[in-house]
């Protein structure tokens, strides 16, 4: 009895956490003539993929797609790049001031998008990037780094300092070290940490929404808030339904895989913070 | 063995890349906006920044409706961050037990986690409709309502709606930090302590929490931070409406800049709401510290 409550117990949180993604499922298959019909029903009578087609056919939701992935693919790999750079000299080198630079990044990093997003829209539009990826490549890049920096700097120090000992014995160059010996050495913690940066990316959502006004240059998050029908009070709730449910799938997918990998990570940056 | 002195210089090589970034695109910002809070620039200057000295902190001191907005982002704030905790260390214990299905459970919490927030408020939306939502679908039939509630289109329900949704959202991020401090509450405290008559509810009060404590602050001063400055969520489900009711201290801000154009006093406001931040957030960490400063002074 007590082991049936307890699984009882299980299956409601997974339904809890569930529930809302799969009712936009189960919406996005409806007709819209039952979308809006009451009662409300809870298997699709007839279900069909009409608003998904409606997506690509009607609005630029490839084009949505396309962006979110080039803008947090770059991003992503930009500042992976940087932030190794940067963490292994703070966690390896014997540098002054480094561990008030990583408390500097961490109170950076706390502080929420919309203290920076009007002085960087002037600048964006200083520079005449508005509507070009690089208007949120940079900032993506930028505003991930602490946090990368902070969890690529703490699996570095794991590396045992004998390895390195003996390549310089073996006469490699500091850079060579690290390129030879630290990186893929730390190839899972440089997974980790890329596998975080790409999902921060591609949930980000004021800088997109105010950066690119170009209906072509939107990211799924912006694209998806600009989705709504011809006039205010029709909301297109199969369109929408259909959107989130595409636009969080590569997400879904990236969970499933590597979900051990994710709370790794999510611990390091956490712990270190 | 290389000395000191071009450990830095090659130190200073490998940060300066990095460094370039975090200096243009996130400490210049910071020193615009203090820039800016001294200034005029607006409708009425033809957008033209005229020096001002701290007038726009004077007009802030006396707008009802900053100190209105100030009042609902707390709320907000101290309501789903109470409930995210309470609700993320229950997932945590249930996540530390052993069971068939846990990595199941685990995923399902993480995928909540990693979705966009800006999408899933689309969701939520959908869920408090007031016509189809189902929301008033299932507690009309579970007998609760009997007729259906505006969640979304009156003050109070609202509110509840936007922290409903967060508390879904979030309450799994406080799960993964808990979860990894329980993994290092050691078994053989419990069973010490089980074998001197405590029994479960004393010996998690007695033995988990305490130990647990660093976890609970660090999530709580991310999650209160990050709470502080929401927006997506309320932007997309409410707007900030209605009449107000769910409109936090960035969707002020946001307004005041790109619907008023009222940048020199959008300015102000971040820098008056950012310190009032930053306060808080040091109350909150200086606890914390001491409690990190004891576990880890071994370190």
């Amino acid at each position: 009895m007590k082991r049936v409550s307890f699984y009882a117990l299980v299956w409601l949180v997974v339904l809890w956490c569930l529930a809302p993604f799969l009712w936009q499922i189960v919406t996005s298959l409806k007709t819209n003539a039952e979308i809006a019909a009451l009662p409300v029903t809870y298997i699709p009578r007839h279900a069909g993929l009409e608003h998904y087609d409606a997506l690509f056919t009607r609005k630029p939701f490839a084009r949505y797609l396309l962006n979110s992935f080039v803008i947090s693919g770059t991003s992503t790999i930009l500042c992976v790049g940087l932030s190794a750079l940067a963490a292994y000299a703070v966690s390896r080198l014997r540098m002054r001031g480094s561990r008030l630079m990583l408390a500097a990044l961490v109170v950076i990093s706390l502080f929420p998008p919309i203290i920076f997003f009007f002085p960087l829209y002037e600048m964006m539009r200083a520079a005449g990037l508005l509507n070009h990826p690089l208007a949120l490549i940079i900032p993506y890049t930028t505003f991930n780094l602490p946090f990368s920096i902070i969890v690529l700097a703490t699996f570095f120090r794991g590396v045992p300092r004998d390895i390195e000992d003996a390549a310089k014995v073996d006469g490699l160059g500091r850079l060579q070290i690290l390129w030879r010996i630290i990186l893929p050495l730390s190839t899972p913690a440089l997974a980790t940490t890329a596998i975080l940066v790409f999902i921060f990316a591609w949930n980000e959502f004021l800088f997109a929404l105010t950066f690119m006004t170009n209906d072509r240059a939107k990211t799924i998050t912006a694209g998806i808030a600009t989705l709504s029908g011809t006039t205010v009070h029709e909301t297109p709730w199969g369109p929408i339904a259909a959107a989130v449910v595409v636009s969080t799938i590569p997400l879904i997918l990236l969970v499933a895989i590597f979900q051990r990998r994710i709370v790794q990570g999510l611990i390091a940056g956490a712990a270190k913070g | 063995m290389k000395t000191r002195a071009s450990d830095q210089t090659f130190g200073a090589l490998l940060i300066s890349p990095a460094g370039a970034f975090v200096f243009c695109i996130a400490i210049y910002p910071i020193a615009r906006v203090l820039w800016l809070s001294f200034f005029a620039q607006n409708l009425a200057t033809s957008l033209q920044p005229k020096f001002v000295k701290i007038d726009n902190y004077i007009r802030l001191a006396n707008d009802g409706h900053f100190f209105a907005t100030l009042r609902t982002t707390l709320f907000f704030t101290f309501v789903s961050v109470v409930i995210e905790l309470v609700l993320g260390l229950a997932f945590a214990l249930l996540l530390n037990q052993r069971f068939r299905g846990r990595a199941i459970a685990r995923a399902a919490m993480l995928v909540t986690w990693a979705l966009p927030t800006a999408v899933l408020a689309w969701a939520w939306s959908w869920i408090f409709n007031d016509q189809f939502g189902v929301m008033n679908d299932l507690l009309h039939r579970v007998g609760i309502l009997a007729r259906p509630i505006a969640w979304l289109g009156s003050g109070s329900t609202a509110l509840f709606a936007v922290i409903f949704a967060d508390v879904w959202k979030t309450a799994p991020f406080v799960m993964i930090i808990l979860l990894a401090g329980l993994q290092n509450v050691s078994g053989e405290l419990h069973e010490a302590a089980a074998i001197d008559g405590a029994n479960s509810w004393k010996r998690f009060r007695f033995v988990t929490l305490p130990l647990l404590m660093p976890s609970i602050m660090v999530a709580l001063l991310f999650r209160a931070i990050q709470s502080f400055g929401i927006f997506d969520l309320i932007f997309v489900m409410t707007g900030g409406g209605p009449g107000g009711a769910t409109e936090t201290l960035a969707i002020y801000t946001y307004n005041t800049y790109l619907r008023y154009l009222d940048f020199g006093y959008g300015s102000a406001m971040i820098v008056t709401s950012f310190l009032l931040m930053a306060l808080c957030a040091t109350l909150l960490y200086w606890p914390l510290s001491r409690t990190r400063g004891a576990q880890f002074a071994t370190e």
